[in-house]
């Protein structure tokens, strides 16, 4: 009676078993270390679903059309954009603008962080080009990699839905892992790039007053500048500063707070567990994933290598000297990279508190990454 | 004897005193935190000395620049 039943033991791959630990292994970050647990859970159980054999939950007809559950969440949500691009939504929501209008100059260090995403596509390009039977990288997948320079999830999985649809799985994972390891990544990178004396440059705490009319017209004038100068930015700039204006203006609380909240929340579970499931062992294990993953990290150290040079160069011309960690907060991981900075400035200098310093060159970073990605899609497309 | 004022540094709610009126403390040790933008923010003290002043409890709102405690060294 069981024989027309099919389980499927049978069907398991060493791949599917290897994979099977890779989502343990993320769970356990999240669970475990408590590491991004919002995205590194759903993530994980997406690996663990969709490599289990015969489940079909990514499964596709022959014409393209989804058949399986998350193969319609991953055509709907991740392939036409629309997760990632209103995940903007909810960020502009949960951002405050307030640390980068009283000191605009930190704008520079947001973009200055950006200089790994540009060194990671070019590093990503020549080894396409000197593997070219290994590795199948060219220049739309060189940007896509390069975006995890941005250490910004959603811009990447969006840039890479956008250009090398082929490897979102990996680009999401090692985005979303490595903005997780901010903690551990960044601190040795600082050390390694800043003296004692300079770590414990004491920055004011007080940064002037921004009034509220100001906060009011940023996201309003800063998505108008940045889409008329980068019109691909739009979709991610966009969403990111109505979200934004949803808070701002004062009126619109109960959108702010769905946008902010109940919406990210579910966004976030669509696009956790449509990530995890794209990672199959047949779309993930291969050997370029590999390479993309040690990329990420190139990506990582060097945007905070240059954010911290661009904030001493910068003291070369300020009056009040700032402190030059603040600039590895360029990178977009918001608010990890913040609260790294502000560990070590309190540890070098207990009377330093430079989490809102940072604040400024973290949330620039958020704008820089996403209007690079503008970039890279305006051109390459 | 000079006086050190510890400042809020940002805006948020104080969540626990670490030290009590009289205390010895050395510089860095922790004397309160305030959770400001869903963090626990420790605030420490910058230089050897006694708490001779604590003007906030657990619990309460404080803006930026509100003077918190007293040091004396």
């Amino acid at each position: 009676m069981f024989g027309l039943y099919e389980s499927a033991f049978g069907a398991l791959t060493w791949g599917n078993l290897v994979m099977l630990l890779i989502g343990g292994l993320l769970i356990y970050l999240g669970i475990a270390r408590k590491m991004e647990p919002l995205l590194l859970v759903p993530i994980g159980f997406g690996v663990l679903l969709i490599n289990l054999p015969l489940g079909g939950l990514m499964e596709v007809g022959a014409d393209g059309e989804p058949i399986g559950l998350l193969a319609w969440v991953f055509r709907g949500g991740i392939t036409t954009e629309l997760i990632p691009a209103f995940i903007f939504l909810g960020l502009g929501a949960m951002t405050d603008f307030g640390p980068l209008i009283a000191d605009p100059k930190t704008l520079i260090l947001g973009a200055g962080a950006q200089f790994g995403v540009f060194f990671a596509l070019i590093i990503a390009l020549l080894l396409g080009s000197a593997f070219p039977d290994f590795l199948d990288i060219g220049i739309e997948e060189a940007a896509a990699i390069g975006i995890i320079g941005g250490a910004d999830g959603p811009t990447a999985i969006f840039t890479a839905s956008e250009l090398a649809p082929n490897l979102i799985g990996v680009i999401a994972v090692s985005a979303y892992t490595y903005m997780a390891l901010v903690p551990i990544i960044l601190p040795p990178v600082i050390r390694l790039m800043t003296s004692k004396e300079e770590r414990a440059i004491y920055m004011k705490p007080q940064l002037r007053n921004v009034s509220k009319r100001e906060k009011l017209f940023f996201p309003i004038i800063g998505a108008a500048v940045i889409i008329l100068l980068v019109p691909r930015s739009a979709p991610l700039i966009g969403m990111f500063m109505f979200g934004n204006l949803l808070v701002v203006s004062g009126v619109t609380e109960r959108l702010a707070e769905t946008a902010a909240n109940a919406f990210m929340n579910i966004l976030t579970i669509l696009l956790g567990l449509s990530i995890g499931a794209f990672m199959s062992a047949e779309n993930f294990l291969q050997g370029e994933s590999l390479v993309i993953l040690g990329l990420g990290v190139v990506a990582f150290v060097t945007s905070a290598t240059a954010g911290v040079l661009l904030a001493k160069l910068m003291n070369l011309f300020v009056k009040e000297k700032i402190n030059p960690m603040i600039g590895a907060a360029g990178l977009s991981a918001v608010p990890m990279a913040s609260r790294v900075v502000q560990r070590m400035g309190q540890q070098a200098n207990p009377r330093n508190f430079l989490l809102m310093h940072a604040m400024g060159p973290n949330v620039a970073g958020v704008i820089g990454t996403a209007t690079a990605a503008g970039v890279f899609l305006g051109i390459l497309e | 004897m000079a006086q050190e004022i510890i400042e809020a540094p940002i805006t948020g709610t104080v969540i626990s005193i670490e030290v009590g009126l009289g205390d010895k403390v050395a510089e860095g040790d922790v004397l309160l935190y305030i959770e400001s933008m869903k963090m626990e923010n420790p605030i420490l003290a910058p230089v050897d000395g006694t708490v001779t002043e604590i003007n906030i409890a657990a619990e309460q709102v404080v803006e930026t620049g509100v003077h918190l405690m007293t040091i004396e060294y």
